[in-house]
């Protein structure tokens, strides 16, 4: 019996994903064993025209990494929809925008400025900026365009599963390809990793107040933090209660409050507001000037609640940018 | 809440959704209209138990379904029926006006007033200042701005769907070139 085909592809990512694929460590033996790879450009020298010359649904399972942020990344999205059973949207970018849907306050001229232009370590006195299609020798080579707005792939194309994290952990990653590879899979749209919140595998759950009551909200860069108390309890914004188990704490164990990256609960349709809503409640004060000098311990609202989500939340993007 | 068209509808007017506590903004509604009050009817207003209950998901999905502007009323402070609901809804609402004001929306767009069961008058006299508010604004039309941003993603649905046609259905498409007429994005 032929082995299942495997595709892996990244969009507008970091390569933090693949190196999740990596850090299955021998375990990737036992994966690279039972299915063929057609596709990972991280690792791999394929290309897309073999893709293209594949009969359609001929690949099991894609795991598609990163946002949507390009022509070129929309068109392989569509490819690999085409060409695979299932789609997965593996790690945060994909599920949710991830770092990259950050992008969505800022209008895409600002952003090709500072990298083109701005930045300080840029040297490019002509200005140059990457062209759509220029002559070369009588060819006519192309760039991909980038969107004004970056996307989750599930806004682009129908994605089966979503394994989340930023990256999954090998972990969830291994119990992903197993149920893949022993056809065991949970309903179509599920997110690969328990459906409760963070604060349910926290070591640090113990000391979490019953009322949680904030008089300030300190970043961890500004106060010496205990290591084993709840980070609530210390006046540290921590997404856990309103983000996907899944990690095993990672970041709580490691003496970081949780920011997010497993997205919100099935119950929960936009985390960021979530989170805003149950830990604003929870300030101290009740008059509105004490609230506020408490609120302004959290100095980038959006940047925060929205650290992973903002291109899925209900309201995707800074509304007034321009398309054009 | 699609927006009907203009033919149907007449000219533009602001539409807001009302969240009001069951226990005294509602009541002041009720008050307003049995005292046959007349104010902006621009106002949907949603009952819930309590202004605590306004969730901000809830105001921004309003938002981002067609609404232009979103009233909450709640008890007076030390009022609440539930002691603290009133606060809750405050607390998030400070931090919700920076959100949105953060996501280009203006926060005038948002009102929180105190209206107990008695200010009928009040009610009168909030929804049409908000009425006028947003009426200076304009129309927020948000869901309008998605459909112009997904436009984005059309011509790549177009140029497969004329590759399809030009080969005869369920061929692989090739990798196709880019667009003939690109926009001049980067230059």
């Amino acid at each position: 019996m032929p082995k299942p085909k495997v595709a892996f592809y990244w969009c507008a990512s970091c390569g933090g994903c693949e190196e999740t694929v990596v850090d299955l460590a021998e375990d990737i033996l036992g994966v690279v064993e039972k299915v063929d790879i057609v596709l990972w450009p991280v690792a791999m020298d394929f290309k897309y025209k073999d893709l293209e010359a594949m009969p359609d649904k001929s690949i099991v399972a894609t795991l598609l990494n990163g946002a949507i942020r390009s022509t070129e990344q929309e068109e392989m999205a569509h490819l690999l929809r085409r060409k695979s059973r299932y789609v997965i949207a593996y790690g945060a970018c994909a599920h949710l925008g991830g770092i990259a849907g950050l992008a969505n306050q800022f209008p895409r001229e600002q952003i090709l400025k500072f990298n083109y232009e701005d930045a300080p370590s840029v040297v490019n006195e002509q200005k140059t900026r990457p062209q759509l299609s220029f002559a070369h020798n009588g060819h006519n080579p192309t760039l991909p365009a980038l969107h004004h707005v970056v996307r989750a792939l599930d806004q682009v194309v129908d994605v089966d599963y979503y394994v989340p994290g930023c990256p999954p952990t090998p972990k969830i990653t291994s119990a992903a390809v197993t149920a893949l590879l022993e056809n065991r899979l949970p309903p179509k749209g599920s997110v690969i990793a328990p459906d409760i919140a963070l604060c349910d595998e926290c070591p640090r759950k113990a000391s979490k107040p019953t009322n949680v009551s904030f008089t300030h909200f300190k970043r961890p860069h500004q106060m010496l933090m205990d290591p084993e108390k709840c980070f609530l309890a210390q006046g540290v914004v921590c997404m856990g209660p309103s983000t996907r188990s899944g990690c095993e704490a990672a970041c709580t164990c490691g003496g970081m409050p949780c920011t997010g990256c497993f997205g919100p609960t099935s119950r929960v349709r936009d985390q960021g507001l979530k989170i805003m809503s149950s830990l604003c409640a929870n300030v101290a004060p009740k008059e509105e000037a004490d609230i506020n000098k408490v609120l302004e311990g959290i100095p980038d609202p959006v940047g925060t609640f929205y650290r992973y989500g903002l291109a899925k939340s209900l309201v995707r993007r800074k509304v007034t940018l321009p398309v054009k | 809440m699609t927006r009907s068209s203009p033919a149907s509808s007449g000219p533009w007017t602001p539409r807001i959704v009302a969240f009001f506590c069951n226990w005294c903004t509602y009541t002041a509604a009720d008050l307003a209209g049995v005292s046959r009050m007349k104010h902006a009817s621009n106002a949907r207003i949603i009952r819930l138990m309590c202004s605590g209950r306004v969730d901000p998901q809830f105001v921004i999905d309003a938002l981002t379904k067609g609404a232009d502007g979103v009233l909450i009323g709640g008890c007076h402070p030390n009022d609440c029926h539930y002691a603290e609901g009133n606060y809750k809804c405050l607390r998030r609402f400070q931090m919700l006006k920076r959100m949105v004001a953060d996501l280009g929306i203006e926060p005038d767009r948002l009102r929180l007033e105190w209206i107990s069961a008695a200010e009928g008058e009040k009610v009168k006299r909030v929804v049409n200042e908000m009425t006028e508010t947003l009426t200076a604004l304009g129309p927020l039309g948000i869901p309008e701005k998605f459909h112009e941003w997904d436009r984005e993603m059309e011509h790549f649905a177009q140029r497969v769907a004329a590759q399809e046609a030009a080969s005869g259905a369920s061929g692989c498409a090739e990798h196709a070139p880019q667009p003939r007429t690109p926009e001049p994005a980067h230059a």
